[in-house]
């Protein structure tokens, strides 16, 4: 009789059996499309994120259109009312007036207000001012910074911080009267 | 006196050409000009709209802007630079090659280079398997454990 001696593994199983680059490769290959699932979750997450409404206020630095430096944490112990607009903006237009005659009626009772002008150009963003008379401070949102920390969805938003630099209320849209008061009033009576 | 008309006429004649040559030799940016500017800049309002073809008061308002900066001398470049200083990265119509937007570059070539490596070594399997299956030996001897081999002779020499 015929005697074979039995080899561990058979050649065809030698063939088959991946190498090891191929397995790394595998692995690189899976590791890259978990990699890019999880940018592309990340980014609807982030995408579906309304704007901030609560917690600390995001800080910011603003220099206004006249040259001054606004930081926003340096201003506690008093209500800012954070705008964010621009010139091209038409409901932006319909809140003007409203903002600046409630600025003037609450500027010595310490209440800030802060105009953040998004996207716009320097030259409308000032005609826009003076036609509006708008005084209260207001400066460009320079790489669209400040916008992007409050998570803006559009224009005009505002952002309403108490005294302790915390977010208590928000709105998309302009403002009629007496909404402004109402708000500013309400955290005023604040300690 | 009409000599005197005539020639007043051509004196003022003559300066409005002059005017007109030195204003079109003075490199006021035309649209072209802007539009050139323009093409490589997105609407940071309207979504997927070059600043070029869109007509929102937001975009005239940016290349009214790009014109008074190409007008006091601003190279295109500069102008560029200033509207992602101003407005983000994002404005720009093609993502620059440096930094994280360096990944939207570079990102989809390395992804096609590695899917085509993984697809490379699947066909060498199926292939080697295709080859093992055809060159698959029938049974040997070898293959057969001794104790197999034992029980089969039995069986056979009861037969026989």
């Amino acid at each position: 009789m015929e005697t074979v001696t039995q080899t561990p593994t058979s050649a065809a199983d030698e063939r088959v059996r991946p190498n090891p680059w191929m397995r790394a490769g595998r692995w690189i290959a899976f590791l890259l499309v978990a990699g890019l699932i999880a940018l592309l979750a990340w980014g609807v997450v982030k995408a579906n994120n309304g704007p901030v409404n609560s917690g600390l206020a995001p800080d910011f630095t603003l220099t206004t259109f006249d040259g001054r430096v606004i930081t926003l944490s340096q201003l506690r112990g008093q209500v800012v009312v954070v705008n964010f607009w621009a010139s091209w903006c038409v409901p932006c237009r319909q809140e003007a007036d409203y903002l600046e005659r409630t600025w003037r009626q609450y500027q010595d009772r310490g209440v800030v207000f802060i105009g953040v002008n998004w996207v716009d150009t320097d030259k409308e963003a000032r005609v826009f001012l003076d036609e509006f008379g708008i005084t209260y401070i207001n400066g460009p949102d320079l790489g669209t910074r400040i916008a992007q920390a409050y998570r803006i969805r559009g224009i005009p938003e505002t952002f309403f911080v108490d005294k302790a630099g915390q977010l208590r209320a928000m709105k998309i849209g302009p403002f009629a009267p007496p909404e402004l008061e109402n708000r500013i009033d309400e955290l005023l009576k604040e300690q | 006196m009409t000599r005197k008309l005539i020639l007043s006429l051509l004196a003022i004649a003559a300066s409005f050409m002059v005017v007109a040559v030195v204003y079109a030799q003075s490199g006021y940016p035309t649209d072209d000009d802007v539009n050139r500017v323009a093409k490589q800049l997105y609407c940071p309002v309207c979504p997927n709209t070059p600043l070029d073809v869109c007509e929102t008061k937001a975009c005239q308002d940016w290349r009214a802007d790009i014109k008074d900066k190409l007008a006091v001398g601003w190279t295109d470049e500069q102008v560029i630079e200033y509207f992602v200083q101003r407005y983000g990265e994002r404005v720009l119509a093609e993502p620059r090659r440096s930094g994280f937007t360096s990944f939207v570059w570079f990102l989809p070539v390395v992804s096609v280079a590695i899917g085509l490596v993984v697809l490379a070594q699947i066909l060498r399997g199926w292939k080697a398997k295709h080859r093992a299956a055809v060159a698959a030996p029938t049974a040997q001897a070898g293959d057969i454990p001794p104790e197999v081999l034992q029980r089969l002779e039995k069986e056979l020499k009861k037969i026989s």
